[in-house]
């Protein structure tokens, strides 16, 4: 039966339409059911803390150097022990990522010697005016841990003057 | 003229109107629904409940948009144009019967608005009319592509207007009238689907193409014509080209639904019962909606499963095998009844299924063949 195979093709392909209606759908109902991202998920960008709650960024804008869109922008100042704000001679005093340059690339998270910047896990941006795509430190940082102080502290002098912490393993 | 009799008919009229739109409205909600179900997903359900106030919504923001009209169009014909389409796609239905007739307080009421003895005459010269609003909405917008989709619109529906047309006759043949009442009347013993299955593929057939659906939607191809004829359209204009092509499907399937289906009639299983139709008349026009519901669904999945065919391909297929095949169903139907007619004896009928399936089957194996030596001859 040669002659019918051009009507049970047709015949196959309506059958597996209608099957499918019969499955259940892939849809994931987005404002209210989230999906967990996954582990090397690059969303908005966060800046670290150590346990003490020291910035670990150092103004140093190797990220703005590295960053291949120029969304990143650095300006440093110099750390005291009256107020500092992260280990070393400088912290940055503005930091502010253009959300609409930004490509998420991740060679920020590269670029930076101290581990400061991170894509994390944040995935809704959206905003309604231009300037309101800029965000600045106080956006991007992450809270003060538990048993931390906020920055600026008060610190003893000649404890926090190396910027990149010592590296304890070179493999590492 | 009775005075009580006009007043009946612009009752129905706007009732059926009103149906039309009501209809339009919801079938594009259920299509979007059945298009995503098929595709796995759930489709439109944020305005309302199961999104039934979608095409609320919808018809909010065609309202309140724009209407463009281009600078070098013209002018009344682009205005003109919608209106055109629209028009046919709702006085079309106006001899399909919906149901037997009721007696509501002694008075007795017909469920269609016209029962002209040439119904499917009638269906068959308004359905062409709305070619006009087609090619004339791609001529007045001064764009190309609008004017080819006009035109590819214009040779597609002629060219399947004949198969169609062809297809009825088998219908007339059988019920021995072109009045649409007399034709569901003559369904009472058995469906003329089951007389007429090749016919009736025909008839599915054709109408996808004469309503400008998929897989025979290239007056609309967006690859190859970004929207085809309603390019140029925005805001009202566009939704009353919209509403033209999705009443022309409800209509479209419920002149099937009266044709092959059995009309008004109630299903096979189920003559005979207190759900019959002759025993409870109001159910007819349920019964009717239920097979315009299915058929407008073997549209829908149609569309989600078949690509679109190329124009040539359409083309011959309309010429050379739907018109063929249409013809020698007609001998078949005609040489079928004068045979059970010289012999008194209706059980020959069924001889008419039974060799019109196999002159269709002869149909796909030309076509087969056709295909296969083209396959040959490009490797």
């Amino acid at each position: 039966m040669r002659v019918l195979e051009p009507l049970i093709e047709l015949a196959r392909g309506l059958w597996t339409t209608l099957r499918m209606m019969f499955e259940k759908p892939v849809t994931v109902q987005y404002p209210e059911q989230k999906k967990p991202v996954k582990v090397r998920f690059r969303g908005r960008h966060v800046l670290h803390r150590y346990e003490n709650g020291l910035e670990k960024c150092i103004g140093c804008s190797l990220c703005a150097a590295a960053c291949p869109s120029d969304a990143i922008f650095v300006e440093s100042s110099e750390n005291t022990d009256e107020k500092r704000f992260s280990p070393g001679e400088r912290y940055a005093r503005t930091y502010e990522i253009n959300m609409l340059r930004c490509i998420f690339c991740g060679f920020c998270e590269d670029a930076c010697p101290t581990e400061a910047i991170t894509l994390g896990d944040q995935y809704e941006l959206s905003f309604t005016d231009r300037r309101q795509s800029i965000y600045p430190k106080e956006m991007l940082i992450e809270p003060v841990p538990p048993g931390g102080q906020p920055t600026p502290q008060k610190t003893v002098p000649g404890m926090f003057t190396r910027s990149v912490p010592e590296m304890k393993d070179p493999r590492d | 003229m009775n005075f009580a009799l006009v007043i009946e008919w612009l009752i129905k009229g706007f009732v059926l109107v009103l149906l039309l739109l009501g209809g339009f409205a919801y079938l594009t909600l259920y299509e979007r629904k059945a298009l995503a179900r098929i595709q796995m997903r759930v489709g439109p359900n944020r305005a309302g409940p199961w999104g039934i106030l979608q095409p609320i919504a919808d018809a909010f923001k065609l309202i309140f948009k724009e209407e463009l009209m281009p600078a070098r169009a013209d002018k009344l014909l682009f205005f003109l144009a919608p209106v055109i389409t629209v028009v046919p796609a709702l006085v079309i239905t106006a001899v399909v019967p919906w149901g037997p007739d009721l007696t509501i307080f002694g008075y007795k009421l017909t469920l269609y608005i016209a029962d002209i003895n040439v119904g499917v005459l009638y269906i068959m010269s308004v359905a062409s009319i709305a070619v006009y609003g087609i090619v004339l909405a791609g001529w007045s917008s001064n764009n190309k592509y609008a004017m080819m989709g006009g035109l590819r619109s214009t040779a597609q529906m002629i060219s399947y207007e004949i198969a169609l047309g062809l297809s009825f006759v088998g219908v007339i043949l059988l019920a021995g009238s072109a009045r649409m009442t007399e034709i569901v009347e003559a369904q009472r013993s058995a469906w003329f689907v089951l007389l007429q299955p090749v016919g009736t593929m025909i008839f599915l057939i054709a109408t996808l193409a004469e309503v400008n659906r998929a897989p025979f939607d290239m007056p609309e191809a967006e690859q190859e014509l970004t929207a085809g004829y309603h390019t140029e359209y925005s805001g009202m204009k566009f939704a009353l080209l919209f509403m033209a092509e999705y009443d022309k499907m409800i209509a479209i399937s419920s002149i099937g639904a009266t044709l092959f289906f059995g009309g008004y009639r109630e299903f096979w299983f189920l003559s005979n019962t207190i759900l019959s139709v002759d025993h409870t008349p109001w159910l007819g026009p349920i019964y009717i909606f239920l097979k315009i519901f299915i058929l407008l669904f073997g549209m829908i999945w149609v569309r989600a499963t078949f690509p679109r065919i190329r124009y040539d391909r359409l083309m011959a297929f309309g010429w050379k095998v739907l018109l063929p095949l249409s013809l020698a169903l007609i001998f078949v139907t005609a040489a079928g009844i004068l045979w059970s007619q010289q012999s008194n004896n209706p059980l020959l009928l069924w001889a008419i299924p039974v060799i019109s399936l196999l002159v269709g089957l002869v149909a796909v194996a030309l076509v087969y063949r056709t295909l296969r030596r083209k396959e040959y001859a490009r490797a």
